[in-house]
């Protein structure tokens, strides 16, 4: 499992985000602990989902210094190939797979099993691919096939689906963000269970979500971000889910009367 | 862990890409072959069809892949008369001449005409593909603008004259590439070949993979790790050189370079892709519904003809079977809006939906006969 000569999973320091005008991230500096669960909080635009887009490769920051695993990281050869290469995978809310594509094709696209003419051996695929459905993910009812398509699936075994490629492919750290929204409370159920066994696994976890409850339950700290910055940084056990609440209504309450 | 639903399996008809418009074709050459036996009947007919065929399949080829993913180009037209240009130009100036009042033939310089010509091609596509995956402009709009610069070129370039070079047909390249075997035309073997590589390059390459699931979703296909940008332009490209092989084919097949050529490909190879399966929203295209397709409206014209129809009623035709096989692919894609279209019809069809192969549904619903 996960490496033991590292202490953070991810630092990020001091970065910065501008798109054109807008100031997105000013000056965010977040570390996560080789198997901690942080949790992400913040209203929608605050800066969340680019901080993680940026932790996974997918867009560039202005300016800053990340480190995976303790490693300095040079920007500009990381990608989200990259990424995956550093052991992070990221389960996002609705964007991990596609839709009218087969399972198999959602396990392996970006990193294709070919044999060595560069095509496709989809034998192999298809293989680890059940592999995958029935041990990470437990699909074991009938109905789910490596030929079944995504857009067959109902919202919370489509996170499955995402959860336990992310599993197989034996990441160090998993990036979820808002991995239960719009799934039933049945569903929201195993996904959190999933994210214990994340932490039991040895794993990271940057966990994004508004529900404060899902998020104060499985997460070892809390972050806040508001408007591009670091407001509050909890660790777990510091506050009760009702603290935790009355703070965030009080935090957003005084941004309000703050003067723009 | 709670089990999942139970899904209803696809069928295995729904399983076999292109069952439904090889249905289609099969019932419309059987149609044919009661309404013009004489013409039906005989082989003749199929390897005029053979022929002709071929330009607007390779183009039909090329763009099934860039519909899959999620994109149109309507340039091609263009790209085949800059390549035609190109390639009769370089023949008939440079190299015929080369061989005035000779006895041997610089026999293979018109390759090299014919490699110069898909350059042009690659070079026009690869200017698509950065207008569109760099630039940012859409495809049906940046194509719809090269559409007509290339067209302006090539009239510019032409003086708007054609070009004969009658004499190719003494070159080895006129009989590889549009020659016959027996009585088949090469350049349908060459088609078929390239019908075969398309397909695995679609379904069993990574680059095929990426575009079907650009197609299906750019978003996802980037935080997947699949560079969007440049598999679009290696698309456009390669939808240029395709384009440029359709054009010298023609110019072959023709012994002579029109600057109209190729204007009439537009919308039936665009009718073939769609007919063929291929989904206008992207991320899911069928080689062998092309394949088939592009048949099926290359023999309309004959058929109807050869039926005593007359050619009035070509495009008419084409139009029925198109909407016949765009409904017979929604069917088979979710056959409950089966339903919704016998409510709508409001009467009782004999079978029930899904029940059944398609070929029923197909051949009560093709070409009505003439009466």
């Amino acid at each position: 499992m996960a490496g033991k000569g590292y202490d953070h999973a991810i630092r990020m320091e001091n970065i910065r985000m501008s798109f054109g005008a807008v100031l997105a991230l000013n000056d965010v500096s977040l570390a996560v602990g080789r198997n901690e669960i942080v949790g992400l909080l913040g209203d929608n635009g605050a800066g969340k989902s680019t901080l993680i887009k940026i932790m996974t490769g997918v867009l560039r920051p202005t300016a800053g210094d990340l480190y995976i695993r303790d490693e300095s990281i040079d920007w500009r050869s990381y990608s989200v190939l990259a990424s995956h290469d550093h052991g992070i995978e990221t389960v996002y809310q609705d964007k991990s797979l596609g839709e009218k594509q087969p399972l198999w094709r959602n396990f392996f696209v970006g990193r294709q099993i070919t044999n060595r003419f560069g095509f496709i051996d989809v034998a192999s695929e298809k293989e680890i691919a059940q592999e995958i459905l029935l041990k990470s993910i437990g699909f074991t009812g009938a109905g789910i096939t490596v030929d079944s398509l995504v857009s067959d699936l109902s919202g919370g075994e489509r996170q499955g689906i995402a959860i336990g490629r992310a599993m197989y492919f034996d990441a160090d750290l998993i990036v979820l963000d808002e991995p239960t929204a719009a799934l039933a409370i049945r569903e929201v159920r195993k996904v959190l269970n999933f994210i214990g066994g994340i932490k039991e696994s040895g794993r990271a976890c940057v966990y994004i979500d508004h529900n404060i409850a899902h998020v104060h339950e499985v997460a070892d700290r809390l972050v806040v971000i508001e408007r591009g910055e670091i407001v509050a940084d909890i660790a777990k056990g510091e506050m009760g889910l009702a603290d935790l609440t009355d703070f965030l209504i009080e935090l957003q309450g005084r941004r309000e009367n703050v003067p723009a | 862990m709670s089990r999942p639903e139970i899904k209803t399996h696809r069928a295995l008809w729904q399983e076999i890409e292109g069952l439904p418009i090889i249905g289609v074709f099969l019932a419309l050459i059987g149609v044919f072959m009661v309404t013009a036996p004489e013409s039906f009947l005989g082989y003749r007919i199929y390897m005029t069809f053979l022929g002709t065929v071929t330009p607007p399949l390779i183009l039909g080829l090329g763009l099934t892949l860039v519909i899959t993913a999620g994109e149109i180009d309507l340039s091609f037209p263009s790209v085949m008369k800059m390549s035609g240009l190109t390639f009769a130009y370089l023949v008939k100036f440079e190299i015929f001449p080369l061989d005035a009042g000779l006895a041997d033939k610089h026999d293979l310089l018109p390759y090299l005409a014919l490699l110069a010509a898909l350059i042009v091609g690659a070079a026009i596509g690869f200017i698509n593909g950065v207008l569109i995956a760099r630039v940012g402009i859409p495809s049906i709009i940046a194509t719809l603008a090269t559409l007509f610069v290339w067209e302006g070129a090539t009239v510019i370039l032409s003086g708007g004259l054609s070009h004969n070079i009658r004499q190719i047909g003494d070159y080895s390249i006129y009989d590889v590439l549009t020659g016959r075997i027996g009585p088949v035309p090469v350049q349908a073997l060459w088609a078929l070949g390239l019908a075969v590589v398309t397909w695995f390059v679609l379904n069993r390459r990574r680059f095929g993979e990426h575009l079907l699931f650009i197609g299906d979703n750019p978003e996802v296909a980037r935080v997947l790790g699949v560079d969007v940008v440049r598999e679009k332009i290696k698309l456009f490209t390669l939808m240029g050189v395709l384009g440029a092989l359709a054009g010298v084919v023609l110019t072959l097949d023709n012994k002579n370079f029109f600057t109209t050529q190729g204007s009439g490909y537009l919308l039936i190879v665009m009718a073939a892709v769609f007919i063929g399966g291929t989904s206008i929203t992207g991320g899911k295209g069928s080689i062998v519904g092309t394949f088939f397709a592009s048949f099926i409206v290359g023999s309309i014209e004959a058929g109807i003809v050869a039926s005593g129809l007359g050619g009035f009623w070509t495009r008419l035709v084409v139009g029925l079977v198109f909407l016949t096989a765009v409904i017979v692919h929604i069917f088979m894609e979710n056959p409950r809006k089966f339903e919704v279209f016998r409510q709508l019809v409001g009467f009782r069809f004999g079978h029930r939906p899904g029940t059944g192969p398609p070929g029923g549904a197909v051949g009560g619903a093709g070409p009505p006969p003439p009466t």
